[in-house]
Order: structure tokens, then sequence, then C-alpha cells
């Protein structure tokens, strides 16, 4: 077994984790919600209509290109509403779920593509080069999963998998079938994982030692012309599942915590659920908070009336602006404004100490000036400062020869937390991958 | 500052103010701006603070340059026994006019500028603006300081698009601005030393044995085999005099431990960057013993020893201060060690073997600011390369 050792990146610890692995079991959403958002590369196409019933596991939408990428209802209830935004953009799709338990069986004596494209679980994995669903027909040079998340206040996916690790083998052989490589998985130092048949490869190093691409970049790296399909641990093994019963669990654990919760915890519900069901007690202070599915780094911001979002098993809720109108902040001595850099004095306390943080940008956008930042919080071998001045000014041929096919917008997620001149990086890597990919095809 | 915000935006009395307002409200507050999409936390550290630590690290060097032009000028006049205190008033009074009218000219500029372009001011100039009063040579007219600073802020910085998108040092374009268009008062016996009073302060005679020229300015000038750099009273000094500071020269260059002090701030809080400052000692050091082991009486500087020639003249000033400014210079690590060798090695080579000029720092570092993109292109092609090889293995 492989160990690479990471030394770029950052922990940040803030306060609000969980203390103990107690998992609490949610009641029955009121209602489930599938963002198409979530599942980046996918236009939708409706195959079902507001008011119709369908039970879990049926398909909702497949995508306007490739008819066959389906994504599914997580319950089974009745559509209550396909909410438009701006341009008939599908906002989301909101289910009443009833108590019926039932699930679509898929017939696994198909080839395990089609199986797969019709579950939805082919809608929950990305594919590099664009970090988007990957297109159907094309056979992976390898697959990576990362075993753990490094994200401040992260879940520990080991608790988040529960008994469902016994399907790990179950996904490693499907997958195996569908590459001529390797599967590959991504653990911490000491995580216990038994995954036969994969290539397991031990990440010691601070965040985003957990982030799948960086992972795929320190072991065997995306050339132009290569596809990798990538996902964590957690859509492994229901990739098992489905090959193991024939069904798809849209079971989740789900970690609550940050600053503005009173009692962190993991919480057992279903992908989706809304999170009123979801955070209960915890929506006392809602003005003052913001409630992100996802991590501080690359979660979505969402609103109380929401939904759980797909490719999350984590919310977090940290103040909104908790400081307003902060006089001279630029010229405080004070130890409690965080910085990693030594500008600031937080250093002198140690940068390990949890922290308190709002959401507050802290600053003007600038220019880059400063050098070295954005390298310092990428373990790639990349030049991630001048591969952002190419996405900017919209080279192509640049974008490709500094290895824009290898990261995806999360891999900046670090570096725009620390930057300088907070320009909003994964916005502008979102924003060219779309590009090239648009250029590409 | 909320109550009168309405009045500067778009409609209302003052619009025209908008970025004006903007400068001073984010200057007093920290701006209540949430994230809109992407990472949900920032970090505090902002380009406010960056560029306030700079200013802060060139404090020493600003303090001891205005207690230095008080001790020379009393030292001219034969009043040397004159309190610190009075000569430090003395200096800060000679200073006063120039950082007035280099932050009136600079900022100034770049109000009117932002308000154009609709854009937040930036912060910039924070630096510039204290960086020429202090490589200015002290009796420099203040009309020429205006000259020179509104020339640099606009062609050398607002015309490639403000903060960030220079290319060269703004500072250094201001001195060298001002070196090219008006030489006769930027070297010579009467540049360095304010020998008139200010503001009625330090009347008096100058000493008959006068003679304001720096040590370099000397060098320059030096006929024969033996070198003796004096003091502007024609005693000799030494090198440890060049290392703490009373000598002639540019208010912020001439000691060099005020000058160690600023690179420990800007070193330890990592703004500046070690790889820059450290080769640009070691290229500038060998160099310097490269031509001292070869002296020659028709290049009087290469009969300096190494050590000398780095703390005299604006050596150390600009390794600390103008190598290192990250917007001009080399961006990657490579590069950086590459860029600033080849500082030290030029600033030497031009002191040494240009007798046009006495020192080649300014030239140096302007040479590199555009040489800088140059290597970084090099550092970055051989990552490109890298990437291609790996991907035509693959093949």
């Amino acid at each position: 077994m492989a160990t690479v050792r990471l030394k770029k990146g950052f922990d940040i610890h803030l306060v609000g984790a969980i203390s103990d692995g107690t998992i609490v079991t949610a009641s029955l959403p009121q209602s489930v919600a599938v963002v198409p958002d979530d599942f980046h590369g996918v236009i939708p196409r409706m195959e079902k209509k507001e008011g119709e019933h369908v039970i879990a596991g049926e398909p909702l939408y497949h995508d306007k290109n490739y008819e066959a990428i389906k994504v599914v209802a997580p319950v089974s209830g009745t559509i209550k509403e396909v909410r438009r935004g701006e341009r008939r953009h599908i906002d989301a799709i909101i289910i009443s779920p009833d108590q019926n338990s039932e699930a679509l069986t898929h017939d696994l004596k198909r080839p395990a593509e089609e199986v797969l494209l019709g579950s939805g679980l082919w809608a929950m994995m990305r594919q590099r080069p664009y970090d988007v669903v990957p297109v159907p027909g094309v056979r992976p040079r390898d697959v990576f999963v990362t075993a753990f998340d490094s994200a401040p206040l992260a879940p520990d996916l080991g608790i988040v998998l529960g008994d469902k690790r016994k399907y790990i083998a179950k996904g490693v052989e499907v997958l195996n079938g569908m590459t001529d490589g390797k599967v590959y998985i991504g653990i911490r130092e000491g995580q216990d994982l038994e995954a036969p048949g994969a290539e397991v490869t031990t990440f010691v190093g601070p965040h985003p030692a957990g982030n799948v691409g960086i992972q795929a970049a320190n072991t065997v790296p995306v050339n132009k012309g290569e596809t990798v399909w990538t996902m964590d641990i957690i859509t492994l093994a229901r990739i098992g599942e489905l090959f193991s019963t024939g069904k798809v669990s849209h079971d989740t654990v789900v970690a609550v915590d940050g600053e503005m919760v009173q009692q962190p915890r993991y919480v057992q519900t279903v992908m989706g659920a809304d999170l009123e069901t979801v955070l209960k007690n915890e929506l006392t202070n809602v003005a003052k908070s913001r409630i992100i599915s996802g991590n501080v780094l690359t979660g979505v911001k969402v609103e109380a009336s929401q939904w759980l979002r797909a490719p999350y098993r984590h919310v977090t809720i940290i103040p909104e602006n908790n400081k307003p109108d902060e006089f001279m902040g630029w010229a405080s001595l004070n130890p409690k404004r965080f910085s990693i850099y030594r500008t600031f004095t937080t250093w002198l306390g140690g940068l390990s100490k949890p922290v308190s943080m709002d959401s507050r940008i802290k600053g003007g956008e600038r220019a880059i000036v400063r050098t070295g930042e954005y390298d310092a919080m990428l373990p790639m071998d990349i030049y991630g400062e001048f591969l952002i001045k190419a996405i900017i000014s919209g080279d192509i041929d640049k974008m490709e020869q500094l290895g824009i096919y290898e990261i995806a917008p999360e891999d900046f997620a670090l570096a725009e937390f620390a930057d300088t001149s907070k320009l909003e990086l994964q916005h502008i890597v979102r924003v060219g991958l779309d590009k090239l990919r648009a250029e590409m095809s | 500052m909320n109550k009168i915000e309405p009045s500067f935006r778009p409609g209302g009395k003052f619009a025209k103010l908008e970025s004006v307002y903007d400068g001073m409200e984010t200057f007093l507050f920290t701006p209540n701006t949430t994230s809109r999409l992407g990472a949900h936390i920032h970090d505090g550290n902002d380009l406010k603070r960056t560029m306030i630590t700079v200013v802060v690290a060139l404090l020493p060097a600003l303090l001891f340059g205005m207690y230095n032009i008080g001790y020379q000028h009393y030292l001219a006049i034969g009043q040397a026994h004159t309190g610190w205190f009075t000569m430090f008033l003395f200096g800060l009074l000679a200073m006063l006019p120039i950082i007035v009218v280099s932050y009136g000219v600079g900022l100034g500029i770049e109000f009117i500028s932002a308000q154009i372009h609709h854009k937040e001011i930036q912060e910039g100039f924070l630096v510039t603006g204290i960086l020429i009063p202090l490589i200015v040579p002290i009796n420099t007219p203040l009309w020429m300081t205006a000259v020179a600073t509104a020339f640099a802020v606009i062609f050398a910085k607002e015309v490639f698009g403000g903060t960030g998108m220079n290319i060269f040092n703004v500072a250094l374009i201001t001195r060298a601005f001002l070196f090219f268009a008006y030489p006769s008062r930027m070297s010579g016996d009467e540049a360095f030393v304010k020998v008139d009073s200010a503001f009625g302060l330090g009347d008096g005679t100058l000493a008959d044995t006068f003679t304001g020229a720096t040590p370099l300015g000397q060098v320059a000038t030096n006929v024969g085999d033996s070198l003796q750099m004096t003091d502007i009273l024609g005693k000799p000094i030494s090198c440890m005099d060049a290392f703490i500071g009373f000598i002639p020269g540019s208010p912020g260059e001439t000691s060099m431990i005020a000058i160690l002090i600023g690179a420990a701030i800007l070193l330890l809080t990592g703004i500046a960057s070690w790889r820059i400052m450290c080769s640009v000692f070691v290229g500038g050091l060998g160099m310097a013993a490269l031509a001292h082991a070869l002296p020659s009486a028709t290049y009087p500087a290469s009969m300096l020893d190494p050590m000398t020639q780095l703390c005299l003249g604006g050596f150390a000033f600009g390794a600390v201060f103008m190598a290192t400014d990250p917007v001009t210079g080399a961006r990657t690590n490579v590069g950086q060690y590459i860029y600033g060798l080849l500082i030290g090695v030029f600033a030497i080579l031009i002191r040494v073997y240009n007798s046009g000029y006495p020192e080649g720092m300014m030239l140096a570092i302007l040479l590199m600011n555009a040489f800088a993109p140059l290597i970084d292109h090099c550092v970055v092609s051989s990552n490109i390369k890298r990437r291609a090889r790996r991907a035509a293995a693959k093949e």
C-alpha cells in the first residue's frame, strides 16, 4: 500500500465540531427535492409531470444529450412542484413523500453501464476533465475514490458509511469491470478500510488531501485526452449495494455542525430531505445564520426552507456577518481575527485552535498581487496562479498546457479562502471548465 | 457613514465622488459584503493589511532617514553637537513637504482614475507614496517630485490597469524619471545633503571643508590606485559608518540597520519573498567579490571590498523593498532565485564598470522588472513540457 505525503494545504479548525459519533434519526421529511444544478453537465428533460406519483428510484428526468443518463426520485411520493427560475431553468423538483417504502428494482443481467445509467447513480459520479457527470460510452482510464473528507468540520465518512461498508468490495468489482485501469481508493492515515480489488493509497497531510482530484494528481495525473471517473466512498458503496440487491439506497447520514449549531451531531435521513426536518431545533437564529449544504469551502448556501443537496453529506451553519461595520479591521491586532498569514497576530496563539469565522469576505476584490498564495494551497504539480490567469483571459491553449484537465473547482476552494485579492476562484475555474467543454464538443 | 451613503450612490448629489466615498468607507470599516458563491469563509488578510505592513516595515528607514538628514545638515554647518531631537525635527520638517507632495499627487491621480473607471480605490500607492520620498534626493525641488510622481503613476501604472498590473516598480520609475530628466539635480555635491534651513530651522553657514558627495559619488570620481571615502567634512569613513547610516545619501538608503529591521518585518510576516531578497544579496556579494579580485584604477569601485559594496548606496534598500515587489518581480519560486541573483549581479556590474552611473541598483531592478515575465515564462514552460511529455509517454 503506497503512502503519499502532501505538504501543501491547510487545515482550518472551526468551532462547532461534532464530539461523538452518535447518529440521531430524523423523522420522515415533509418534502424531498432533487436539484438539477447538483448534477453538473446534465441538462434536464422531464419524464414526470407535477402531480404524478413516483416510487423511489424511478427516473424524474434524463439528460438532453444522453437520454440514458437518468436522475431519479430518492423517495416514493407525489411530485408536488417542478420549481422553475429564470428562463425556465429547473430550480428543484419537489416531492411529497408517502409512507410507502417501495423502491424500483433493477435488472442486473443487463450490462453494468446500462444499470448504472438508469439507476441514477451514474449522475452521482464525476469525470475529469471538466468535473461533470461522466459521458456514457467513454471507458475511463482509471477510477478514483476518496474515502475521507478533509474539509473544515467534515464528517467522518466511516460513520456516514455505517453498515454499507460491506458493499465496497462489490462496488470495486463492478467498477473494475468498467475500466481498463484500476480503481484507486484514497484513505487517510490510520483509516481502516477493506477494499479487495482496489489500489488503496494512504494520504498524509492537510486539506485538500481528501479531495479526489488532489489524490488523482498525486498518484496518476490526468492527461489531455484521458478520462477518469471520480466519486467518494459513499457513492462507491451505493454502487456495490445496487449490484448486490438490485436497489439503490437513498438513505444517508449527514453531519450537522458549525458554530450556530447548538448540538453538532450526525443525522440519519434521506437524500434531498427538507432542512426543516433535518435541522429541527437548530433553526432558532435563522436571520444571523448562514446554512450551507456541504462544507464552508465548497458547499452551497441554502435557505431553511430548502433541501439537502445531493453531493454533500454535510450541513454547516456559520454566522452571517457577525461583526457588521467592523471599525478599521485591516489595522486589527486582535488575535481572534483569523488569518493564516503573519500579517495578523493569530499565528502567535497557534493556528490549530478552533476559531469562529463568519461569512464576510473581509476585503475588496483586487488584482493578484501576492505571489505563491495559490500554489501553497494546491498540492498539485500546477502553477495555480498562471492557470487562473489563463482562464480569466480565456486562453484555451494555455489552460490546456497548464493542466486544467486535472482540476475541479473544489481544488481551488482553499486558495479562494486564503486569497488576499479575494477572487472567486472556484467560479473562475467552473467558467473556464465549461467554456473549454463547450469549445471541445 | 451609512447615513450619508445614499448621496454618493448613482443618482445621489455626490455620485461623482462614489469611489472616494468607497475608499473612505472601506478604510474605516471592514466591508460588510458576504460571500456570494464559492468559499463561505475568507481569510482576514486583505491588500490593505498587506500594504500597511510594508509601510510599517519602512518606518525604521524613514525615521532614521529623517534623523540623518538633520545630522548631515548640522554637520555641514559646523554644529555637530546639536541635540538629537533638533536633528530629527529638522529632518522631519525637511521631508514632510516631499511626503505630502508624493501622497497628494499620487493618491489624487489614483482617486480620479478610480472614479473614471468606477472602480474601488486600490491600495498600491500607500507603499509607493512613502517609497518615493525615501529614494529621492532630499534637495529635489518639490515640483520635480510632483511631475515625476505624476508621470510614474500615470504611465507606469494606470495605463497598465492599476495596482497589480504594472510592469515596472512605480517608485523606481519616479526616480528614473528624475534621474534622466534632471540629471544635474540627482547627483553631485548638492543633491543629498540639505544645506539650507527647513521652515526656518537650522540656519547657518557651511563649513569650509564641506563637500556633499555621497561615498559612491566619491568612488566614481576617484583617481589613482588608492581609495578613501570621506564624510561631508572630509573625515574618512568606514564600512561601519555605512552600516549604521551616518553618511550622505537618499533618506531611506543610508542605514543598513534600519533596512535590516524592515527586512525582518517583511520576512517574518511573509510578505516579501525571502528567495528574492537573499538571492539579490548573494548575487551582489558574488559580483562584488569578483570585481574586487580584479581591482583596477580605471574602475575605482572595484577597489571596494564586497561588504562595503553592499552597505553603500541603495543596494540594501533596493534588495529589501524594491526587488521584492511581488507585482513587478518574478512570480514563480525558481524564477525568483534567478531574478534576485541577476539584480544583485547587474547592480554591482553597473556600479563598477559603468562610470556614468555611480549607483546601479535602480537600473538593475528596472531591467529585471522587464525580464521577470520572461523568466517566469521559462519556468512555467518547463512545467508545460513536463506535462506534455507525461501525456506523450502514455500514448
